[in-house]
């Protein structure tokens, strides 16, 4: 339904779409986010559920960031992805949705996705230097050495601190 | 640390810093939260969370799906059972397996069971943070009975790990369902106890009225969800709004308040109380006789005295131990209404043993992102009796 509409009002957004066990989801690019987000909260999607992302390394564009929505008035849920690849950022909905704030911190502190326009995006989860991104496929299991404070390199990323 | 350096500079003589947590008694849990004071108002609250960070997305790539389970323990670890139901559910979704009648049926009451005794945790304690012992204490023992019912059904307390991909870990044992009974009724009783200890207290309606007051747009755009999103006036139940493990048959209410303030959550916690006890009436009237697993030896371990007797369900069980389910390729999002809202499983499956990405949507993340605003222009006792009726749970925050 809400597809359907974003299709009419903003013909050639949706690059991509699929339906899987009654979840829709949709592939937008990052340029066109806003605008689709203010579609969205026009329509009565008001509800962010939960923003974050999946990492394919081997993929060009290798992280999807990943939005979930509920409209609370006919009960439909839309998942919106955007493919950034690394060093890429998106459009913050802090604007928006105040629940995205903490979202994408924990989104730019588990995977080191920037957020553009975000008022304060520091680390949630982990302290400021901690040395790379935990949820990045390349990130291993037991976390390097994270307690090696002084002259620690990170895991990969050619031990930069970012 | 940034935030104390920043507070620092800030720091014109007047203002005063005060640390709450890492370990204080009511923050449930350790969680920090960095209070800049102008006397006794609060001027700004930064709260500094991360402290029980596990790495339980991390970890969950790495195990299998049946693996993952015990984990999903220790997200909210008072109310186990609702995150072990939610996780299997979504799996059970990407699966597109319908689980027996009668392990529905153990599912919903054991989870209207833990969401009582997560409200128990969450009103009772509430209120001793405030200064009222008493009541605390007198919900406290059902806890304890609700404690044994999951010991007796899942021989754990705490950490239950009580559902399985396909159904729940065994039947309800001899004995259960009379203490159950004996539970409804005195857990009545003592909900009756604590509203005639709590609900018109003028001291407990000082304390609690007109603090954390949230409209109803606020409230969704913050992200809320849950029992402070329904005092907030949105009757927004998943249980009711989008039904699973049949809930639409079954007949209770949703509560809704109106300002959003702690006394408003306080009212729709008791009152979801007693609709759980309800439900739970209603299940012990269905219950019948039936198998509590899925019969699909794709999914489900055959029985034991199978397992050494017969060739074929020998070979499923090592295939189902050493290769894991058959998954199919795709992602779903699946939400239950947990004690505190919804909890939402975000399963990406690649086809492989592991999920390839699992997220945790932990509902009190969103409401504790709101806490500044909520305590801005407050006192410090306020601050408190706004912790408590979020009732944040740091294993779930954090994860």
């Amino acid at each position: 339904m809400i597809i359907e509409q974003i299709d009419a009002q903003l013909p050639g957004t949706v690059t991509d779409r699929h339906a899987f066990r009654g979840d829709q989801t949709i592939v937008i690019a990052r340029e066109n986010l806003l605008a689709v987000v203010a579609l969205l909260h026009r329509e009565g999607f008001q509800l962010l559920v939960d923003i974050t992302a999946v990492d394919w390394p081997e993929r060009e564009q290798r992280f999807d960031v990943v939005y979930h929505w509920l409209n609370l008035a006919s009960q439909e849920r839309l998942r919106l992805k955007v493919p950034v690849a690394e060093g890429e950022s998106v459009p913050s909905l802090t604007g928006t949705f105040k629940t995205a704030d903490w979202f994408e911190r924990e989104v730019f502190d588990m995977f080191g996705i920037r957020f553009d326009g975000h008022p304060d995006l520091r680390r949630l989860l982990t302290w400021p230097d901690f040395p790379g991104h935990a949820l990045r496929k390349d990130f291993p299991l037991d976390g390097g050495d994270p307690f090696c404070m002084e002259g620690c390199t990170a895991p990969y990323n050619n031990g930069e601190r970012n | 640390m940034d935030s104390i350096a920043l507070s620092r500079q800030m720091l014109d003589g007047d203002r005063m810093i005060v640390n709450m947590g890492p370990s204080h008694p009511t923050t449930h849990g350790t969680l920090r939260i960095v209070l800049e004071l102008e006397g006794e108002t609060i001027v700004r609250a930064t709260p500094e969370m991360g402290y029980l960070h596990r790495g339980v997305e991390k970890l969950g790539e790495n195990l299998s799906y049946q693996q993952f389970i015990p984990l999903t323990d220790r997200l909210n670890y008072c109310s186990a059972i609702m995150n072990n139901v939610g996780y299997t559910t979504a799996v059970e979704k990407l699966l597109d397996i319908q689980i027996p009648k009668r392990a529905e049926h153990i599912r919903v009451l054991m989870s209207e069971l833990s969401r009582v005794a997560d409200h128990i945790v969450c009103v009772g304690v509430n209120a001793v943070d405030i200064g009222a012992f008493t009541a605390f204490l007198y919900l406290f023992k059902q806890r304890e009975t609700a404690y044994d019912l999951f010991e007796m059904a899942a021989g754990q307390r705490l950490h239950t790990s009580f559902t399985r991909i396909g159904g729940v870990f065994r039947d309800l044992p001899e004995g259960f369902v009379p203490l159950a009974e004996r539970f409804l009724v005195e857990c009545s009783e003592s909900i009756d106890e604590l509203e005639r200890l709590l609900t018109r207290n003028p001291i407990w309606h000082d304390r609690t009225k007109g603090i954390g007051v949230i409209s109803a747009e606020d409230a969704v755009n913050w992200g809320y969800t849950g029992p402070s999103l329904r005092a907030a006036g949105v009757p927004q139940d998943l249980r009711k709004a989008q039904p699973y493990l049949g809930y639409e048959t079954y007949d209770f209410d949703i509560p809704v308040g109106t300002t959003g303030d702690v006394f408003d959550r306080y009212l729709v916690r008791v009152e979801e109380m007693r609709q759980s006890l309800r439900i739970i009436r209603q299940v012990l009237d269905r219950l019948e006789p039936g198998s509590v697993m899925v019969d699909d030896p794709k999914v489900a371990l055959p029985p034991k005295e199978k397992v050494y007797t017969r060739m074929e369900s020998l070979i499923h069980h090592f295939k189902l131990i050493m290769h894991g389910m058959d998954m199919p390729v795709g992602e779903v999002y699946s939400a239950t209404e947990a004690a505190n809202g919804e909890l939402g499983f975000y399963i990406v499956s690649d086809g492989g043993k592991n999920p390839y990405r699992i997220r945790v949507r932990p509902p009190c993340l969103p409401i504790f992102s709101s806490f500044e605003d909520q305590v801005k222009g407050g006192l410090i006792a306020d601050a408190v009796a706004v912790l408590g009726a979020m009732n944040i749970i740091a294993g779930e925050l954090d994860r």
